[in-house]
This record gives C-alpha cells, structure tokens and sequence, in this order.
C-alpha cells in the first residue's frame, strides 16, 4: 500500500480546527495551572502548617496518579456523583490541576533560590512580608522560573491530547476522525504529530523570547 | 536609643549569645569587636530582629520590640509596629545585597515609596542627593552586577539612609570587600558618624573602631567580654582574652 498524502491536504481544514480547540484549551489550562501553580507553590512555602501540608498533599497525589486517571475520573467518575461537567469543562480543569502541580514545584524551587539575603535586605528596610515577595523575590524568581516554565507549557500541549478522549473535538481527535473515514492511519497522524510539533515549537520560541526580553542588560 | 538586656540565642544545641547587655545613645557610635564566632553578626542580626532571641529583650526609644514569653507562648509586637521599628533602624550587610533585579535608582527608592508611601518624584529627588553623599551620582541608572564591591556597599548604605533611620546597623560591612576597595567605604562611614549617626558596627577594621568609635565592645564566646572607650580597649584593655584578640589582630596588620 502506498502513502498518499492527499487525504492530509483533504482533511487539513478539519485538522487546524482541532489544533485550535488543542491551543483552545492548552492556553485555558496553561493560564489556570500558572494561577495554581503559582498559589500552590507559595502555601507549600507557607509559614502555616496546613496550608503547606495540603498544597503537599495535592502535588504528591497529583503527581503520582496519571493524568488520564484524572481526567476519566472527572468526566466518567463525577456524574455517578450527580456533577456531570462539560467534556471541554473536564478537559481543562483536569490539565489545569495536573499542570499546576508541576508548575508549583517550579514556583517553589524558584524562589527557595533566590539568596535569602534579599529577603532580609527587604524587611530590613521594612517591607512588609508580603511586599518582600511581591517586589523583590517573586520579580527575581519568575526569571528563573521561564526555562522550566516553557518546558512545562510544551509538555501541557502534548498530554493536552488526552483531551481526545473526552470527546473534545481536538488536534488528535480530528486526526482519528479522518482515519475513521479514510483509513489511511500513516499520513494522517504524522500530519497530527507535524502540528503539534509547529505548536510546541511557537511555545519554545515564545518563551526563549520572553527570556530574552526580561533579561536584565 | 538601643538597649539590649541578657540576650540570649542558641542555634540547635550551641549557645551564640550568653546573656548579652548593651546601650547605645543617640548620636553614639559603638563598635563591636572580637574573633569570629563570637556572637557578633547574630547580636546584631537579633537586634534587627532577622533572628529571634530565646532570651533577654531589646528595646528601641524605649519600646519593647522583641517577642517575650507570656503564659506560655511567644507574643509579638504587631507586624505593622516591627516592619516600622525595621524602617527606622538601617542594616547595612557583609554581602551587599542590593535588589539584582532594579538599577541602583530603585534600590534606593523602592523602600520611601512602598514603605514610607512618599511620592516618587520626591524619594528621586532625596536618592539623587544620597548617591552624591556616597559618591555614585553617575550610577543611577546602573545594575547592581554593573558594580565593584565599594560601589555595591556605598549603594547599600544611601539604600538605608533614604529611609532616614535614626539608626544604623553595619554588619561586617567591608568584609567581604577586596583590600583596596574598603577605604571608600569606611570613607562614607566615617562622614555619617560625624554628622551624627547612632551607629552600630560589627567590624574586623580597628583603625575605624580606633578613630570613629565612642565606645568599643568586645566579644568573645557569645559575651561582651569588656567594653570602654577606643583608648582603654585598644591601649589598656582589662581582660587577658582582649589583650589576646588584639596582639593577633595587630600580628595580622
């Protein structure tokens, strides 16, 4: 059987809809796992005992169970509990706490390496707690944060592919729609693999060029 | 200004203050001396509250600022009272540690403005007069990386005084300095002792605490072994332990 590549050109109006549902929800779940991330990671730093143990909590178990797991669990588990959520709903709130939980291991490793002298140079002078992360750490972290955060935000648009099996109409689904109906499974999901990579290669460059930007002269 | 009465510190199972008593005027300028890991830097660290005593009390213009032990727990002044009590007591830190991430202008500002709430184009307006004071008008707009050591401590020290303290805590501040780079330094300190500072300075320079100093503390094993003015201490000293700090000193010289 030969390849013919002709069913990817035909197919391809089809596949950039699901890239844009698969950016869709990327961008949502990237934007909710920072906030996570970013909240999670301070109260893990927290001076209050509980909040620090259940921000650990949340990484360990989210962590060390697969993202798929979470993801059937929010939209198959849930309604026999009387929550039926929207698959697009479930998609992104399961990538969005899975995401989080790496990036608040990121947000924490961040600031924990920024020399705890600033922090004391800062309260010295008489910034509160709060102004002292604020101003001074989390300013200094973030640039740290990037290289990993961009790495983080890659890997979000490959596992975003599990959405598929949500039903949500993605870059990965549109591509076994297409199979389905021309079975030409070869062309097709190297076509799929080709766009996710154009994606995951705009967020790198994104990224390294926010690094860039933010690095000081 | 400042007293501080049988303070006292351990870290895990070694005791670094053993009941620590000390009074500073205003207008005086007191040194603090003695072999390393003497207590030094953690006396001053505990009086800007970085560290916190497991004894004794310090307190400033009379007020009470560290925790004390009541019915069984630690009671605190409240957070407002200590971050106020920090704004009017300058530190100035062995290693600098200006903000890497704002030009020299905004280490300088940062602080009136957020902490003081002054308006911006007046907590300018008083850093432009600090840098001029230490000597760095033309590193405004300069990165703290962009800078040697000297220039780094002068940053450091106009940073503290932008938020007109009434006092000034130095810790080891030419140490981590190369030689030729600590004479600047002492320089400026010197200057701020003549026009008046309350200052306290943990320093391994006798010359400073020879010249500048009203009264010389020394300290060893987490005690203030003796203490007078720079010509008792340095000419007449009491204790054998002083006598012996400063004939290794001086052999270092």
């Amino acid at each position: 059987m030969g390849l013919d590549f002709t069913v990817v050109w035909e197919g391809l109006p089809y596949l950039l809809l699901g890239a844009l549902v698969t950016i869709e929800v990327t961008v949502i779940a990237l934007v909710l796992g920072s906030i996570i991330g970013l909240l999670a990671g301070l109260a893990r730093l927290s001076k209050n005992r509980y909040l620090a143990g259940l921000a650990a909590i949340y990484v360990a178990f989210v962590r060390g169970t697969p993202l798929l797991v979470q993801l059937f669990i929010l939209y198959f588990g849930l309604p026999q509990m009387g929550v039926k959520l929207p698959a697009f709903l479930c998609g992104v709130i399961g990538l969005s706490i899975y995401s989080g939980s790496y990036i608040s291991e990121i947000v924490r490793g961040a600031i924990q390496s920024i020399d705890r002298g600033q922090t004391e140079a800062a309260r010295s002078l008489g910034f509160s707690p709060a102004q002292t992360m604020r101003l001074v750490v989390l300013p200094q972290a973030f640039l740290r944060m990037l290289p990993p955060l961009g790495n983080e935000f890659i890997a979000l648009i490959k596992n975003s592919s599990l959405v598929s099996l949500l039903t949500i109409q993605d870059l990965m689904r549109a591509g076994q729609r297409i199979i389905s109906i021309t079975f030409r499974s070869f062309e097709v999901y190297i076509a799929v693999a080709v766009l996710y990579f154009l994606l995951t290669y705009t967020m790198s460059v994104i990224t390294r060029r926010m690094e860039q930007a933010l690095r000081i002269q | 200004m400042i007293r501080v009465e049988g303070l006292e510190k351990s870290f895990g199972r070694l005791k670094v203050l053993k009941g620590v008593t000390l009074e500073v005027e205003p207008g005086e300028v007191a040194t603090i001396i003695g072999p390393s890991g003497s207590g030094k830097s953690t006396l001053l660290r505990c009086i800007n509250l970085l560290e916190e005593a497991d004894a004794g009390a310090i307190y400033f213009e009379g007020e009470r600022v560290d925790r004390r032990w009541v019915n069984g727990q630690w009671t605190r002044p409240p957070e407002r009272a200590i971050d106020l009590y920090r704004s009017q007591v300058g530190m100035v830190f062995q290693n600098f540690n200006l903000f890497g991430h704002w030009t020299v202008l905004e280490n300088i500002i940062m602080a009136p403005i957020h902490v003081l709430k002054k308006p911006r184009a007046e907590a300018v307006a008083v850093a432009k007069v600090l840098l001029a004071k230490v000597g760095l008008a033309d590193k405004a707009d300069a990165y703290p990386h962009q800078l040697s050591g000297g220039q780094k401590q002068r940053v450091a020290i106009a940073r503290a005084l932008a938020m007109e303290p009434k006092a000034m805590l130095f810790d080891e501040p030419t140490s981590a300095l190369d030689p030729e780079l600590v004479g600047e330094v002492l320089t400026v300190m010197k200057r701020l002792a003549n026009e008046g500072m309350t200052m306290i300075v943990v320093t391994h320079e006798m010359n400073f605490a020879k010249d500048v100093a009203d009264t010389v503390y020394v300290m060893d094993e987490g005690e203030i072994i003796e203490h007078g003015t720079p010509d008792t201490i340095f000419t007449n000293p009491v204790k054998e332990r002083t006598r012996t700090f400063l004939r290794q000193v001086l052999l270092r010289e």
